[in-house]
């Protein structure tokens, strides 16, 4: 039971990470109908930028935590934000009337790109950082001595999605860009007529969609202690798994299907093989996509003619 | 020429625009650049991190972007919008096909005579053997991809469970190569057949999705199965394939013996030569025919319509699961080849990089388009083999191209496959004749 508890939490926290990285592949769906290929490598992105930000910092002689924490929240969101809307300027709007599978290749050609970018420019190897928010709580010891922990860098990454989501979906719902959005994802060119930018709501969509993935790429830094050049791949591939599984184009339900499979992969870790826990998201993904193409909260999909 | 007065308007706000637009990005490029590139990290053998600043090639990139745009933006004006498909005039089009009815027999020959001029640099052979082998595995793809328009993201599974049955086959129960190469493809197609039924409701970017989850999960198992496929150990050993039973080595019975003539290990090299290239015409034999069958016609009209394709009456199910298993087959002959050729194997020579380059291949050689898609195969592995100096920028320049590519012919670089029947005249129906009601 207590062992049990423990990979509740870990799956958790995993799960924040994944449903971070999940919005962003479940926005660009909705609006512009297309996969967006290089997203697990934006987060790696982040992840990098914010390890980067660290050094400097540190190497300047801040101690404070709280404040080395926020500046490098803000800076690698800004960063990785620039990339998002770069990558939508340079690889996607031009095809945005070409046919079906251009934007997917275009997107699998950027993949490439930044991730071998990241590899050129920061080298092949794993960087680690040291650990720097220690300490956590114990929540119940069992009488054999298994030990159930919440460490407060769990606490954190589950706080910092909380918080995020509650912001993000005050702006769809409630801001004129989200109005925007939602009228872009139901019908670009009416939105148009009525006076929606539609090029600036898509842009828009692509940088908030990166900036989340930069809050997931430092979590993810801050969680495990490492980066690499190679992360976003797998990565990118359960959270989308985690966006369809939750429905793609619904922002609760990626985050529903992140902690669905952080959750699943941790306890298939735990109780089966740590080998075959890749085997087991990529086996859901097809399974979900058969039986439950629309995802647990999303709309069916209407084929048009 | 044909337009020169569209772009008129301009000049006026020209210079001042330029600049303003090249400074924009090379401030972009600034603010993208100036971690990843200005500051460098690298763990030291204590496993700290440290880093120095590369502040030099920020600033020489930042000036390439800017002079980039500039010039880009000048060949803009000067050329016209890019991105328009324009339409190529008839007698440029008449004189292509004419240069392409010669090509491909052209081609051919000299193809067939590689071996005969190239036989003392061994170099030049192996690396046509590499093209040959991307060529066959473009048009494996190529059936699935270019002709019943499925986008297939997990291709390389199909090469390694050809490459692995081979493999094992030979290794555990000393199978000869020529009882395995049906059997891979048998076993390929099979497994195509397994990926076919799952994913016949999907379509589009879902499908494509799907394929990649399961060419990564071919992957992972292989890794992890270390009693049968040995993990990423790979398996070693794979007997090197026979000229019909006779073994092509310097043996008193082997093939040059027999011959009475001198033994050259020369002699195995165009013998796989050969016999890629003979699979690889297979390949495109079968695929030609089944094309003027109904089965074939059956996928063009899936890549043009599916909706429409129901609607006729055409078994969908089975077209899709024709197309992954005639794909996956000859995938499944590609890797017991590969197999055969390299006597080693391991999972690192079936990731999704491999899939993303054949794919790259179909796609640039015009998706459908047979020549097209060995043109394509010999560009893209003969520019590797440029950068292979630069190992760790090929796959950066490989990236770009496809974006590249996408942007400024998204229908093929080299060729493009239309339909291959379609009506001729465009009918015409009087609106008497659909009015509601009268149906």
């Amino acid at each position: 039971m207590d062992y049990f508890a423990q990979q509740l939490i870990n799956g958790l926290v995993l799960g924040s990470i994944y449903g971070l990285i999940a919005i962003g592949y479940t926005m660009v769906y909705g609006i512009v109908g297309m996969i967006n290929f290089a997203h697990g490598d934006v987060f790696m992105i982040g992840g990098f930028i914010a390890l980067i930000t660290f050094l400097i910092l540190i190497s300047f002689g801040l101690t404070a935590i709280p404040v080395i924490l926020l500046v490098v929240l803000l800076v690698s969101m800004a960063i990785t934000a620039l990339y998002g809307w770069t990558i939508e300027r340079i690889a996607y709007r031009p095809l945005r009337h070409s046919f079906r599978l251009a934007p997917m290749l275009s997107a699998i050609g950027m993949s490439f790109v930044l991730t071998n970018y990241s590899q050129v420019t920061q080298g092949a190897r794993v960087k680690p950082i040291p650990p720097f928010i220690t300490g956590g709580y114990t929540l119940h010891e069992s009488p054999d001595g298994f030990v159930i922990q919440l460490s407060n860098i769990q606490i954190m990454v589950v706080i910092t999605t909380v918080v995020l989501l509650a912001i993000f979906t005050w702006l769809v719902s409630r801001t004129r860009l989200g109005r925007d959005m939602r009228a872009c994802e139901q019908d670009q060119t009416m939105a148009a007529l009525l006076g929606v930018n539609v090029d600036r709501t898509i842009s828009m969509t692509f940088v908030i969609g990166a900036a989340l993935a930069a809050v997931a790429g430092l979590m993810y830094l801050l969680y495990y202690g490492l980066v690499d050049f190679f992360m976003g791949f797998v990565a990118g591939i359960k959270a989308f798994t985690a966006a369809v599984l939750g429905g793609i184009g619904s922002l609760p339900g990626a985050m529903l299907g992140g902690l669905a499979i952080g959750l699943i992969e941790t306890f298939w870790s735990a109780y089966f093989s740590v080998e075959y826990k890749d085997v087991a998201a990529f086996s859901i993904l097809i399974v979900v996509l058969i039986f439950m193409p629309t995802g647990l909260l999303g709309r069916p999909e209407v084929e048009k003619v | 020429m044909t337009a020169p007065s569209t772009n008129t308007a301009k000049p006026a706000t020209g210079l001042a625009s330029l600049l303003k637009t090249a400074l924009i990005n090379a401030l972009v490029a600034l603010v993208l650049f100036s971690l990843m590139v200005g500051i460098r990290t690298e763990a030291g053998s204590d496993g700290q991190l440290t880093y120095w600043t590369r502040f030099g090639e920020l600033a020489s990139l930042v000036a390439v972007v800017f002079g980039g745009s500039i010039v880009i933006e000048l060949l803009r004006q000067w050329i016209g919008p890019t991105g328009a498909e324009r339409l190529v005039p008839p007698a440029v089009q008449s004189g292509m096909s004419l240069i392409g009815r010669y090509l491909t027999p052209a081609l051919l020959i000299f193809t067939v005579l590689v071996p005969v001029i190239f036989y003392d640099q061994r170099y030049i052979l192996d690396l046509a053997i590499l093209v040959l082998t991307y060529v066959m595995l473009g048009w494996g793809l190529n059936v699935v991809v270019g002709l019943a328009g499925l986008l297939d993201l997990g291709y390389v599974a199909f090469y390694a469970v050809g490459a692995y049955s081979y493999g094992l086959l030979a290794t555990n129960f000393g199978w000869s190569f020529w009882i395995c190469l049906p059997l891979a493809g048998i076993l390929a197609a099979f497994w195509g057949v397994l990926l076919g039924f799952p994913v016949l409701r999907l379509r589009g970017d879902y499908l494509a999705i799907v394929t990649l989850a399961f060419g990564e999960i071919i992957r992972l198992v292989i890794i992890n199965w270390q009693s049968l496929t040995g993990g990423p150990n790979g398996v070693s050993g794979i007997p090197r394939p026979s000229f019909f039973g006779i073994p092509l080595d310097n043996s008193d019975d082997g093939f040059a013996a027999r011959l009475g003539i001198e033994y050259s290990p020369t002699h195995r090299i165009v013998f796989l030569f050969y016999l890629i290239l003979a699979l690889a015409l297979l390949t495109n034999w079968v695929t030609i025919r089944l094309r003027r069958l109904p089965i074939g016609r059956a996928w063009e009209a899936l890549r043009e319509d599916e909706v429409a394709c129901r609607a006729l009456g055409i078994n969908t199910t089975t077209t899709k699961l024709t197309a992954f298993a005639t794909g996956a087959m000859f995938g499944g002959f590609a890797g017991a080849f590969f197999a055969t050729r390299q006597g080693f194997i391991s999972p690192e020579s079936f990731t999704f990089q491999e899939s993303a380059l054949v794919l790259a291949i179909v796609v640039l050689g015009g998706m459908g388009s047979q020549l097209g898609v060995a043109l394509a195969a010999l560009a893209m592995i003969g520019g590797f083999e440029l950068f292979r100096g630069l190992e760790t920028y090929r796959m950066l320049v490989f990236g770009m191209a496809m974006v590249l590519i996408m942007i400024w012919r998204p229908r093929g670089l080299i060729g493009h496959r239309a339909p291959t029947v379609y009506l001729t005249k465009a009918q015409a129906i009087s609106s008497d004749l659909v009015k509601e009601g009268h149906g």
